[in-house]
């Protein structure tokens, strides 16, 4: 079991509790390359997806998490639901919960939208992304993919780079990555990079060559396109220019470098195809990371009775 | 109708007088303060051991009436006014519809005189010319205009002070220039065409300098500061506590020691609640959509005589002229005094008095408090206005 009853972000999560979850999602992986992905653990528990935010790939993957473990999940998406009719999120979850409830997996876009649902409900609540703030299980199947190619998680070099400012993925993997021993430098336009991120832990560069720079671990952000009609950078030319990763720059890194990105990937923008798909890229075990992931925090939180 | 308030200190900045005395009021007015008044058939009020202020007054509070009674009226707003020692409060127009006409004021009733001073709390005007015209304007009446600071450009979507804990909780920052372009323009728009400005609820060391500057330049500025932001910082919103979120936001202890500073040297005229109730629904949601104010009639006096009095030296005198005769001068009104003569506000401070702030206990419809569970030493324990008791602990 987990020391804490929610997985709201990783800032409060203790180094045991993610080398606990991280040691049972490798085991949990092996279910996933059977005939039958199907294990009893959470038969009986039932979860529900609430995304007020539209997601595909983390919806689906918990979603699967929780059938890979027999328990019963039903999707919550606010385009379909009574919050087009104007009912408020903690309303939403108290009915949810007196439907019984296990776990409440939310996606939404404000920050702090986990903590205040935690506040309300006696189910166990998983952070599947909160406004700019954190998405823990993201971060958590960062750290698996790398901890499977590195072996360690201690000792590296990450470089982060991208729109670190609104950026809930680089959040909580400069929790995640710090708290294991690793040291994480951020790079991003200026406009786009957080006020006082060095007293979280991260290291700030101005150039993502510099962040780069003998690296282990290489993670692109997402840019959202329409960041750029707010005049944060003015061109989105200039944008992959400048802070698009390409074979060359890739090339300062570790020659075992390996790249990873939260998805969905703007082609030819923060990356080019030809890292994309080159041999240093993990982005597809990513994906098979967070299914795994996802299954040991939801086998940690509601597997087994609490008292 | 005599009254004598017996044997308290007497405390009242307006007069430089600080001492045991004895206050005689007849029909509602201060008719003498001196040591040992003994009169036949008038009511004593044994007041030993306490402190007997002019009644504070609050120079900017939200009463919500007309249009949003379910946050506030005015008949609780006076409760919560009288429960935490203030006698006389300026409203905010910001109501719906806005006090900004006559009939509204009469309807509000109050101040005699109708409006005391013109505000856009709330709403800042972004028009350097719109500004410039209102301050030319209202002093032509002998009125201030009480401006809200913020370059709405620069705060677009911000929930709390651009800096560690926005950056921690993913939240949009309010960088302090914000605040401190609008207080430079109207310093140099109040310079310019030689009329009064009040700056409301300062919160960052940049806007103390710029004010400290203009009253060494001669400028008719004056501003204020409120008990949230003279002691709490920008951590007390960690946890993502929406009652902790407050226009402009909770800044940082480097900027908790200038005000402090200012309040000390006088570049600071008055001491403001900025109480801002809301109902409950709207704070008990995700931080972005919570709305922004706190309560503070009744907590005011507390924080103010436990955090600046006690834990930062500041003396009582300072604190009490800036919410007495420091407030009454801005807005050019014969309050915040004991002179004789002027009607009977009074506040009288039990200094000793510890007390938890339990925000279930509110005259206040608002519960919105960040100061909830404080422990707090000295409390008003009697608030007169003009002659008569509106409240009593004593």
């Amino acid at each position: 079991m987990l020391s804490k009853k929610h997985l709201l972000g990783l800032e409060d999560v203790q180094k045991s509790d993610i080398e606990l979850i991280l040691k049972t999602a490798e085991s949990f992986k092996e279910i996933m390359d059977r005939d039958v992905k199907k294990v009893p653990t959470l038969r009986g528990k039932s979860i529900v997806n609430l995304f007020y935010e539209p997601s595909t790939r983390t919806r689906t993957s918990f979603e699967l998490a929780g059938k890979y473990l027999s328990a019963d999940t039903i999707n919550f998406t606010s385009s379909a639901s009574s919050v087009r009719k104007g009912e408020t999120l903690k309303d939403t979850a108290k009915t949810l919960e007196m439907m019984g409830v296990d776990a409440i997996v939310i996606r939404h876009s404000s920050s702090g939208a986990a903590k205040y649902l935690s506040r309300h409900v006696t189910a166990s609540v998983i952070n599947a992304g909160d406004g700019t703030h954190e998405h823990p299980t993201q971060a958590l199947l960062d750290m698996l993919t790398v901890k499977e190619k590195k072996g360690t998680l201690s000792g590296l070099k990450v470089a982060i780079f991208g729109d670190i400012l609104h950026s809930r993925v680089a959040r909580s993997n400069i929790f995640g990555f710090t708290k294991m021993g690793s040291e994480v430098y951020v790079a991003g336009p200026s406009t786009l990079m957080p006020p006082n991120i060095e007293e979280m832990g991260a290291k700030p560069v101005k150039t993502i060559e510099e962040a780069i720079e003998g690296a282990d671990v290489v993670m692109a952000l997402r840019i959202q396109l329409e960041r750029q009609q707010k005049g944060l950078f003015p061109t989105i030319r200039e944008y992959a220019k400048f802070f698009g990763l390409n074979k060359d720059k890739l090339a300062l890194a570790k020659p075992n470098a390996i790249l990873l990105h939260p998805g969905p990937v703007n082609r030819g923008i923060e990356l080019t195809s030809e890292v994309i798909d080159g041999s240093q890229s993990v982005i597809n075990q990513q994906v098979k990371s967070g299914v795994a992931v996802r299954m040991a925090v939801l086998y940690h939180l509601i597997g087994g009775s609490r008292k | 109708m005599k009254k004598v308030l017996k044997g308290a200190r007497v405390l009242d900045p307006s007069q430089k007088i600080d001492g045991i005395k004895d206050i005689l009021i007849v029909d509602g007015h201060i008719a003498d303060i001196k040591e040992e008044i003994e009169i036949s058939g008038a009511e004593v009020i044994d007041l030993s051991g306490k402190i007997v202020t002019p009644g504070l007054i609050d120079i900017h509070a939200h009463f919500r009436e007309p249009g949003y009674e379910y946050k506030e009226d005015i008949e609780s707003g006076s409760m919560s006014a009288a429960a935490g020692g203030f006698t006389a409060v300026a409203c905010m127009p910001n109501t719906n519809p806005p006090l900004d006409n006559s009939a509204l004021i009469e309807y509000v009733d109050m101040a005699q005189a109708g409006a005391v001073a013109f505000s856009d709390d709330g709403k800042p005007v972004a028009s350097s010319s719109l500004m410039r015209k209102a301050m030319v304007y209202a002093a032509m009446f002998d009125k201030v205009i009480i401006d809200h600071c913020e370059d709405p450009t620069l705060f677009e979507g911000g929930q709390i002070n651009e800096g560690r804990v926005s950056t921690l909780l993913g939240l949009a920052g309010i960088p302090k220039a914000a605040e401190e372009i609008m207080v430079a323009r109207d310093i140099l728009l109040a310079k310019e065409m030689q009329t009064p400005v009040h700056i409301a609820h300062i919160s960052t060391k940049g806007s103390v300098e710029l004010l400290r500057w203009a009253k060494r330049e001669g400028v008719r500025a004056t501003c204020e500061v409120t008990p949230h932001h003279l002691t709490l910082t920008e951590e007390a919103v960690l946890g993502f506590d929406t009652n902790a979120k407050v226009n402009p936001p909770l800044r940082t202890q480097e900027d908790i020691d200038a005000l402090l500073e200012g309040l000390k040297d006088g570049t600071i005229d008055a001491i403001a609640t900025d109480h801002a109730p809301h109902h409950f629904d709207e704070k008990d949601l995700e931080f972005d959509k919570a709305a922004f104010g706190m309560v503070g009639l009744e907590t005011a006096l507390g924080v103010i005589l436990t955090k600046v009095v006690e834990e930062k030296d500041i003396p009582i005198n300072t604190v009490i002229e800036k919410m007495t005769i420091g407030p009454a001068k801005v807005l050019g009104l014969e309050l915040g005094t004991l002179k004789i003569g002027v009607p009977a506000d009074i506040t009288v401070i039990d200094i000793n008095k510890e007390w938890t702030v339990d925000k279930d206990k509110f005259f206040s419809k608002g519960r919105n408090t960040p100061f909830h569970g404080f422990k707090l030493k000295g409390k008003a324990v009697m608030t007169i206005v003009d002659g008569k008791v509106t409240y009593s602990e004593i």
